[in-house]
């Protein structure tokens, strides 16, 4: 059985998640999984990747190039790593490195990209969403090497302790000299991670301003929870892009899910629809958000956020 | 500098789809077809960046059946120059149109091309990715911002954490995230000098590329149905059915 090559998802200094949701789906395929983490001075990484349960040997590259994680850069990396290495898949979380990265992995190793599967039937075929998560594909690859991308919330996270893998050093390529990084304006919050949260509280057009989100970061402080957003409350600048919650945003599945001022267009449910609970609050009893919603509560929602803020905080 | 602009004939995303009973795929008989609304973005992209004078020229090409040449004539009419149909029927996936759109680009020679972030049908997110690696170009995908330099792009990218910008060296690749821009609508009068632009057809044979696919899709099914719930009459009664009934708080 071939080996599995998962590339690690990190900023230099610690490992994503999505990388153990990555291994979890590596795992379901057969064939020993290695990690391969592509960096500048990212032995961080590379040592807790070493620790995850179940992965046989971590790949460190250290080069300069890799700092940003640009996928020109990257790509030749992988190809030369996979061709070297005989491995049968190459597997990452569908975040915004792997999404931008697989595919021209997948190009310059002339195979077909999977982006975004749900589940693993066996080493050659794999379900995932299509039309906005209303249609599963279940789609099977006859092409030597399967390049995948795993949506994080279909797969449970791999133990992060209990490993005990091999780190080994590889040359870098360097740098392709096509595209180079500039700058990063970065979303700082001291809450739980929207992919990664237990609650997620998100809020739509309804909210009317920005100024009035602090009225769901009440709410969401309360209960430990991430904020996100709709398209519409995105667009209208209420909120930082990636708050977007969707089709085309993040994809979450949180045990606790409250959309308020949101109207359930079929974009924004491709991306919470999996929620364990959902909570919608919308002053329209029609929309369609409540065709989904285990809880459904018709008001205007500039009375009823803050009285549910205040209810909580009556309970604790 | 000439822009190229690729352009999907999709299933409008205001329609509900339909699974086949058969479950060998979605029913695509008189559904209403629109252009995929990322690649209407990256054609306003094309335009702006023409109205401001730094493109020449834009090439619009579908890849797809006959009927594409609708979802090419909007395009036109929004006000692209010229449209070339790549007549192909079935599943055309991204590895193939890529390989179609490379051929393109070694007969035209655009310096920027424009491609929408995701087809919202098969929602693969791919094809510019794998257009950029088979010409060797700089790629930036989900742009949210693009400013055309002499000899390079910068490009504003939504990533997962917020933003991130790169510089790439032309020619490069670029992908349409919704934030780009909004696009217009075409007017009348440009709706009919439309017709009368260009709008060649070749077969991914002249091309010579191969595009077969190269996943077999064994089945389409419907996702699990979320049963709707209840209304409840006021936050109260919401605070204790999280708690005692769905017991996540
Ligand atoms: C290609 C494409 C991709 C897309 N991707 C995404 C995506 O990833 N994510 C996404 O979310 N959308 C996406 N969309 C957009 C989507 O189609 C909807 O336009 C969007 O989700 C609507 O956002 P909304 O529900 O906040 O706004 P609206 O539809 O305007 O709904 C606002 C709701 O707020 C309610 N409301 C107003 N005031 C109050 C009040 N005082 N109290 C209580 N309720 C109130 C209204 O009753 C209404 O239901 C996409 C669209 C396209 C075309
Ligand atoms: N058949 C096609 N014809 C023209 N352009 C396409 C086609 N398929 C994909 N594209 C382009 O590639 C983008 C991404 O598509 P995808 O990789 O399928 O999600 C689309 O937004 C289009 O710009």
């Amino acid at each position: 059985m071939a080996n599995i090559l998962v590339i690690a998802d990190h900023d230099g200094a610690s490992l994503k998640p999505a990388t153990l949701n990555a291994v979890t789906a590596a795992s379901k395929i057969g064939g020993d999984i290695h990690i391969l983490v592509a960096g500048k001075g990212a032995q961080g990484p590379a040592e807790a990747a070493s620790k995850v349960a179940g992965v046989a040997k971590v790949l460190l590259a250290d080069d300069a190039a890799y700092e940003h994680q640009l996928p020109e850069d990257v790509a030749p990396l992988v190809v030369s790593t996979v061709k070297g290495g005989g491995y049968g898949h190459v597997l990452a979380g569908a975040t915004s490195v792997g999404k931008n990265l697989l595919p021209r992995v997948a190009a310059l190793l002339d195979v077909a990209a999977i982006s975004d599967i749900t589940a693993v039937q066996s080493a050659d075929t794999f379900e995932r969403p299509i039309y906005a998560g209303n249609a599963i594909a279940t789609v099977q690859s006859s092409d030597a090497v399967k390049v995948v991308t795993v949506r994080t919330t279909a797969f449970e996270t791999a133990a992060a302790e209990g490993g005990s893998a091999s780190v080994e050093q590889v040359a870098g390529a360097g740098a392709a000299g096509l595209s180079s990084f500039v700058s990063a304006e970065l979303t700082k919050s001291e809450r739980p991670e929207l992919t990664a949260a237990r609650v997620v509280v998100s809020g739509g057009r309804g909210m009317q301003s920005g100024e009035n989100f602090p009225l769901l970061e009440a709410l969401a402080d309360k209960l430990g929870a991430a904020v996100g957003a709709s398209r519409a409350a995105v667009d209208a600048g209420f909120v930082p892009n990636d708050y977007q919650v969707g089709q085309t945003g993040k994809i979450v599945a949180p045990e606790l899910y409250i959309a308020v001022g949101i109207s359930g267009a079929i974009q924004h449910l491709a991306g919470m629809k999996d929620s364990k609970v959902i909570v919608a609050i919308n002053k329209d009893e029609e929309a369609p958000i409540f065709q989904v919603a285990d809880y459904g509560l018709v008001a205007d929602l500039f009375k009823a956020v803050p009285e549910l803020t205040a209810e909580l905080e009556k309970a604790r | 500098m000439k822009v190229l602009v690729p352009v999907k004939r999709v299933v409008d995303y205001n329609v509900k789809i339909r699974v086949k009973a058969d479950g060998s795929g979605v029913e695509t008989a008189n559904v209403k077809m629109s252009m995929n609304p990322f690649d209407e973005i990256a054609v306003e992209e094309a335009v702006r960046l023409k109205e401001a004078g730094k493109a020449t020229e834009i090439v619009v090409v579908s890849v797809g059946p006959a009927q594409a040449q609708e979802t090419l004539r909007t395009a036109l009419a929004m006000g692209a120059d010229r449209a070339i149909l790549v007549q192909a029927e079935g599943t055309t996936e991204p590895l193939a149109v890529a390989k179609v759109l490379k051929a393109l680009v070694e007969k035209e020679a655009p310096g920027l091309v424009i491609l929408g972030k995701q087809a919202i049908d098969d929602d693969c997110n791919q094809t510019g990715q794998m257009l950029a690696a088979l010409l060797g170009w700089g790629q930036g995908t989900f742009a949210s911002k693009l400013v055309a330099g002499d000899g390079k792009v910068a490009v504003t990218r939504e990533i997962d954490g917020g933003l991130e910008t790169v510089e790439l060296k032309l020619p490069a690749v670029v992908t349409a995230d919704l934030r780009l821009n909004e696009p217009r609508y075409a007017s009348l009068p440009n709706i009919m000098k439309a017709k009368k632009k260009p709008l060649e057809t070749v077969t991914p044979d002249a091309l010579g590329v191969d595009v077969r696919p190269r996943l077999k899709t064994l089945k389409v099914t419907e996702p699990p149905k979320r049963q709707a719930g209840i209304k409840v009459p006021d936050v109260a009664t919401l605070v204790d059915k999280l708690k005692t009934e769905a017991r996540v708080i």
